[in-house]
């Protein structure tokens, strides 16, 4: 019975049977293919796009250095001013130079990293959830497909950037008293970029949902009188998932190219509070002596846009099995 | 394809009254008071009746209306007015903006210009160079050519304008010198000379907007280019000994043009948002640096007609694909 390897173990009732030929499955391919998800198809596809790998290795050292960089780096430096520290060039001390109130220009990167990246993953989030839920909603029933898709429409033909200055101007005072600046700040342009950025996903979704709602499995879930909501949980939401994915990885690029875009025209964060697209505009005054000021923060920007631009590009290869393997 | 084009117009109005109304609410949330410069000591009834002469003390639907009346009738009879030089506008309250006191239209006007020649140059730029890229990458595809030329177009639309502006400036105006970093707007061509200044002068800004359009176009036209490279008619232009330049000039990239064409419509008013950011770059004064300024004065007269204005766009341009995707395209038949 123990001998695992003979060919005639019976797999039958009994459990310590089963838990045997399992542990050895190792050896059998057979068993290997039966047991991996299509998440490590998905991977392994992943894995050749070699764009999509060095993407995803430069977005998540960034990441990393964002998150864990304030363990090494005197935070402080970026805050207070050293008046006898102007204007430094880059040095050991300073790795990317000081302000010209003396700041440490590294520390601040970092802080405006954590700013910057934390408006793009929460607005992509907030967007997705309203892109999913509306596209949703309009793919599954009928009675609510024709509205919402016109409501999909007339948010299309919106004019964003102009709309998003004008909702910035607005909500600015009333919700920096509400919260403070900061949060105040963060929450009025995460909603702003969220409102604004879900109608892609939105008809995208719908589209999907429209086929999978006639496949047959739905239809056999329905038969057995499983109701609306867990039929959308449980077999409609898991496939969609791959679209929402990738529109989710180009989500956060968008998100980040807003708000930095926003806080450029000077309508963003206030200008004691660094985000990469404010040290931007920041460093543009004094462009002719210290491009550099104006030139890091706009490398980031770019950088991480672009590593999550190859990383959707990766991502919508591998999960699109019609174009897998080509 | 009439009835089509009939009833597609007719539904853009109701789309442009629901936009002007969302555009309208927002605004009427704005804290900003137009009185706010006026000095303390101008006495409270004054203020009042000088707000009732800004059209400010009338009920919502009202000024509304008012609003809507001015930007379709009066407006344009203006202009009919300018051209013909009749008087069938003469009297009638324009959309009067708070910073100046002028009609916010002829700002307008006199912003237009710039804009135009700024974006429309480097939409035509990025036209000619992106249909070619994208025809000879997708006809060689995954050669040296096509993975550059990905790779730039990547790039191309990963760095924002705002730092691709930046950079050139960097490059091209602060150490090289080649090109004013700055657009001036006095400039008037009466010479070669000004002529060869004022295409300095719009290089760098074209070429900004240039790179971005370009790598949305090229990407755009090379998956149209492969999708159409495997059809059965290839094989059969081929196969009856066409000449390879025929099959891919002409027949595949007919086909192909279709979605482009279409995507290039779609994009006119994207770009001329884009434009917004662009011009603040290089200082040009054209519409979106209009709206900046306005929005910073809180002029909301003229933030409120320029955001409506740039939604007029998108909807027209939106009508103008769908229409060519019809007309262009015999197989989509909208019945």
């Amino acid at each position: 019975m123990t001998d695992a390897r003979d060919p005639l173990t019976p797999v039958g009732n009994d459990i310590g049977v089963v838990a045997a030929s399992a542990a050895v499955a190792g050896a059998e391919p057979l068993l290997i293919t039966a047991a991996r998800s299509q998440w490590w198809d998905v991977w392994d596809q992943f894995r050749t796009h070699k764009g999509a790998m060095v993407g995803a290795a430069i977005f998540l050292a960034i990441l990393a250095l964002v998150v864990i960089g304030p363990l090494f780096v005197d935070m402080e430096a970026g805050i207070k001013s050293d008046m006898r520290a102007r204007n430094e060039p880059m040095s050991l001390e300073y790795p990317l130079g000081t302000d010209r109130l003396g700041r440490d220009m590294f520390a601040r990167m970092i802080a405006g990293g954590r700013v910057s990246l934390a408006v793009g993953l929460t607005a992509m989030a907030l967007s997705l959830v309203l892109g999913t839920l509306i596209g949703v909603l309009a793919g599954y029933f009928k009675g609510l497909d024709g509205p919402l898709m016109r409501l999909t429409d007339l948010f299309l033909a919106l004019p964003l950037l102009p709309l998003l200055l004008v909702m910035v101007l607005l909500f600015r005072e009333p919700l920096t008293a509400a919260f403070g600046i900061e949060v105040g700040i963060f929450i009025l342009i995460v909603s702003a970029i969220g409102i604004t950025s879900w109608m892609q996903t939105a008809r995208i979704v719908r589209g999907d949902v429209l086929a999978l709602k006639e496949r047959e499995f739905v239809l056999a879930a329905r038969s057995i009188g499983t109701p609306s909501r867990r039929i959308v949980t449980r077999h409609i939401l898991p496939n969609v998932l791959s679209p929402i994915m990738v529109s989710a990885t180009l989500g956060i690029a968008t998100a980040i190219i807003t708000e930095s875009a926003l806080s450029f025209l000077g309508l963003g964060f206030p200008p004691d509070f660094p985000t990469w697209g404010r040290l931007l505009n920041d460093g543009v005054p004094f462009l002719e002596l210290y491009p550099g000021r104006a030139f890091w923060p706009g490398l980031a920007i770019s950088l991480v846009v672009l590593s999550i631009n190859y990383v959707g590009d990766g991502l919508r290869d591998a999960l699109d099995p019609r174009i897998r393997g080509r | 394809m009439l009835t089509f084009t009939i009833r597609r117009l007719l539904f853009a109005i109701p789309t442009l009254l629901f936009i002007a109304l969302v555009i309208f609410m927002l605004l009427e949330l704005a804290p900003g008071d137009p009185m706010a410069n006026v000095p303390l000591t101008v006495p409270a009834e004054v203020k009042e009746q000088m707000r009732q002469a800004l059209g400010l003390g009338e009920p919502v639907h009202i000024r509304f209306w008012k609003w809507i009346v001015q930007f379709f009738w009066i407006e344009p009879l203006n202009v009919f007015d300018h051209m013909f030089g009749t008087t069938f506008a003469e009297g009638k309250l324009r959309i009067i903006s708070w910073q100046n006191r002028a009609p916010v239209f002829i700002t307008i006007a006199e912003r237009i210009p710039q804009t135009l020649w700024v974006v429309g140059t480097s939409y035509v730029v990025a036209i000619l160079i992106a249909i070619p890229v994208g025809i000879y990458s997708a006809y060689k595809q995954y050669s040296v050519f096509d993975q550059a030329g990905t790779f730039v177009t990547m790039i191309g639309f990963s760095v924002p304008p705002f730092f691709s502006g930046v950079l050139v400036i960097i490059i091209f105006a602060v150490q090289l010198r080649w090109f004013p970093s700055i657009y001036d707007t006095r400039l008037v061509v009466d010479s070669w000379d000004s002529f060869g200044m004022q295409v300095r002068q719009m290089f760098l800004p074209v070429m900004v907007l240039a790179l971005q359009i370009t790598s949305q176009l090229s990407r755009f036209m090379r998956a149209s280019m492969l999708d159409n490279l495997n059809q059965d008619y290839v094989r059969t232009a081929r196969a009856k000994g066409l000449r390879e330049k025929t099959v891919v000039l002409v027949h595949v990239l007919r086909n192909s043009m279709i979605p482009v064409v279409t995507v290039i419509a779609l994009g006119v008013p994207a770009i001329f948002g884009g434009a917004i950011i662009t011009e603040q770059v290089f200082k040009v004064n054209g519409i979106g640096q209009l709206l900046i300024t306005a929005i910073q004065a809180n002029d909301l007269p003229m933030v409120q007609t320029l955001t409506f204005i740039f939604a007029v766009l998108i909807v027209l341009f939106n009508l103008i694909a769908d229409v060519l995707y019809g007309i262009l395209d015999p197989r989509i038949r909208y019945d």
